[in-house]
């Protein structure tokens, strides 16, 4: 007997009147995922486009894959640098210890290893506690759960510093998925984007265990900056002199974020979104050429006393979370600007936040994740703008 | 007015709250309640400026010209807000250091004026009273509900007394940083109107527009 078979005996028992009526959402979310929905439009436009939510949803979770096993690398690469001086301690070097692998750098699959007891506690939190969160809503509203969870959860796990303790990832993506989405209606009428809602209320809830020097590196007691923190303290041109060339930081192999650390990863999960149409080059364009041109801008004016100023663009686009945030989070189609126009405005919006929260807010070494907020606030007033200019224009042709 | 005095009193706690239902007061509702003790105080305060503001109003309420009856209101609220503030000043001056501007700002609370002008301009002083006191004690449930999550998780305590040992005193708790931030308080008002519109159905406003549906053909 197929499992389609299987789905078709058992369907009648979640449809209206059945026994288990309450549970359909529960009943859709697995067959749904394992199969293509069959429903089909019941009333006009019949045409529709083969790009449906279900596609849209697994291929940006596709497109994470080389962040995640980069990510995974990283952060076994990182703790098993810092553990070269630091003695191994708690129930991962347990196990490592125990399989064997041991905790040297130079072998890739003991960085992944260990990077994967870090990750994996996280990203099963994140499922665990996010996913009850939508059943619970898709139960009481009788809406459906879909795959947008998925791409919420992967992304919100890639975006935690590896230390992070569980019970704070469990807050986090509680408050993401509740107050980021599910007060607003659900997926599709998120007016901010959940991963970063959930990231941003533990940045402020708990910034001990969310910013400062030692949480970057997965190693109890060791201390290191990120690079955006180093660069603004005492200029970007001593980072190469302390190992964090331009190259280690295209290629990843620096602290920070799980998933962020890496541009490559980055642009080739870029690539494969914009090959096949799930993100609009309107947005990565808007927000390339406005962090561009700002961060261009500040070096011409110049400073003595904030060495941020001199950074260039190049730097910019290779340090802290703006790969990743531009690849993943700027290129969201519900939180961002709907009109074509308006997606490049809110691109450059969230361009030019970013380079002024960097460099000119003492407060905040990294300004993607609050960048990306402000412009998905400000989405439905530039839309607004856009629609009333169109107005006007095709107002006065025929005048 | 076909209000009991009972209702009076007890319909501005939930059925016609001024803060979740009227969403009036919001201002003061952010600033003061990251600790239980000042959210208390500014409660009181308020209730006392709302229920004799009220009361005065409609003493001269047939005496007062149409045209410039706002200046007459906020003459009687704004001496009431100087007296409370120089009482405040006199036997509580820690807290009225935390308050700082805030009670000066009582004047400006929308609860207040709306009081003036929605009941106390149309009905006796006594009912007047009442009606003050209950949109009063309303609007310092609010606050004091707030007040409690805030001070709780936010730094561990209620009226100052140590609840949930905090990490750096070294206890268990780790305190959740934001509470403390005005902006939590949106949060957590937000979730209350939620909280009493689930609970009372009749609350909820009506849609602004309608999601057409096509019939199928």
């Amino acid at each position: 007997m197929g499992v389609r078979d299987f789905f078709d005996r058992i369907e009648p028992n979640f449809e209206k009147g059945g026994k288990y009526e309450r549970f359909f959402p529960l009943y859709e979310m697995v067959e749904s995922f394992l199969y293509t929905p069959k429903t089909v439009t019941t009333a006009a436009p019949h045409a529709r486009s083969h790009i449906d939510m279900k596609r849209i949803m697994t291929y940006v979770v596709i497109a994470t894959v080389p962040c995640i096993l980069m990510g995974l690398y990283n952060v076994g690469y990182q703790a098993n640098i810092a553990l070269q001086t630091f003695e191994p301690s708690g129930w991962r070097a347990g196990i490592i210890s125990a399989v064997g692998i041991g905790f040297n750098p130079a072998n890739p699959l003991a960085n992944f290893m260990h990077g994967l007891m870090y990750f994996l506690p996280i990203y099963i939190t994140t499922l665990v506690v996010g996913g009850l969160w939508e059943v619970l809503f898709a139960t009481v509203r009788r809406h459906e759960v879909n795959e947008g969870f998925l791409v919420t959860s992967m992304l919100y796990a890639l975006i935690m510093p590896a230390t992070t303790p569980l019970w704070q990832v469990a807050l986090g993506i509680s408050f993401g998925v509740v107050i980021g989405k599910e007060v607003f209606g659900g997926t599709g009428k998120n007016f901010l984007n959940p991963a970063l809602t959930g990231r941003a209320f533990l940045y402020f809830a708990y910034p001990a265990q969310m910013s400062g020097d030692s949480i970057w590196v997965a190693v109890d007691g060791y201390s290191g900056a990120t690079a955006l923190a180093v660069s603004a303290a005492q200029g970007y041109q001593v980072l190469a002199a302390q190992g964090t060339t331009w190259a280690a930081s295209f290629i990843g192999t620096i602290p920070g974020s799980i998933g962020e650390t890496s541009t490559l990863a980055c642009l080739i999960g870029l690539a494969f979104l914009l090959t096949t149409k799930i993100a609009n080059w309107r947005m990565v364009a808007g927000c390339l050429g406005g962090m561009i041109g700002f961060s261009l801008l500040l070096n011409l004016i110049g400073s003595d006393t904030n060495p941020m100023f001199a950074m260039p663009w190049y730097w910019h686009l290779v340090i802290g979370g703006y790969a990743f945030g531009l690849v993943f989070m700027v290129t969201e189609p519900v939180s961002a600007s709907h009109t074509q126009m308006g997606r490049i405005i809110y691109g450059a919006l969230i361009g030019v936040m970013v380079v002024m929260i960097r460099v000119i807010n003492p407060a905040f070494p990294e300004g993607m994740m609050l960048a990306i907020l402000f412009g998905n606030v400000f989405a439905p007033l530039i839309d607004y703008f856009v629609v009333q200019a169109n107005i006007k224009r095709r107002a006065r042709r025929y005048a | 007015m076909a209000q009991t005095k009972r209702e009076m009193l007890v319909d501005p706690l939930v059925d016609n709250n001024p803060i979740t239902l009227q969403v009036l007061g919001i201002c003061s509702a952010l600033a003061v309640t990251s600790s239980l003790q000042v959210a208390f105080v500014m409660s009181l305060a308020v209730t006392f400026v709302t229920a004799f503001s009220s009361m005065f109003i409609s003493i001269i309420r047939n005496q007062i010209p149409g045209s410039i009856r706002i200046i007459v209101q906020m003459v009687v609220i704004a001496s009431l807000v100087i007296l409370v503030d120089q009482i405040l000043k006199a036997y509580a001056f820690e807290i009225s250091k935390t308050l700082s501007v805030f009670v000066g700002l009582i004047i400006t609370n929308c609860i207040v004026m709306g009081r003036a002008e929605a009941f106390a301009m149309k009905n006796g002083p006594v009912a007047s009273f009442i009606d003050g006191v209950g949109n009063g004690l309303g609007y310092g449930l609010i606050l004091m509900l707030v007040g409690f999550v805030r001070e709780l998780f936010g730094a561990g305590s209620l009226f100052g007394i140590t609840i949930l040992e905090t990490v750096n005193n070294g206890g268990w708790y780790n305190p959740n940083g934001m509470l403390l931030l005005p902006p939590s308080a949106f949060f957590i008002i937000g979730l209350i109107i939620w909280a009493f519109r689930a609970w009372k159905p009749e609350q909820v406003e009506e849609r602004e527009y309608k999601i057409q549906t096509v019939e199928a053909h």
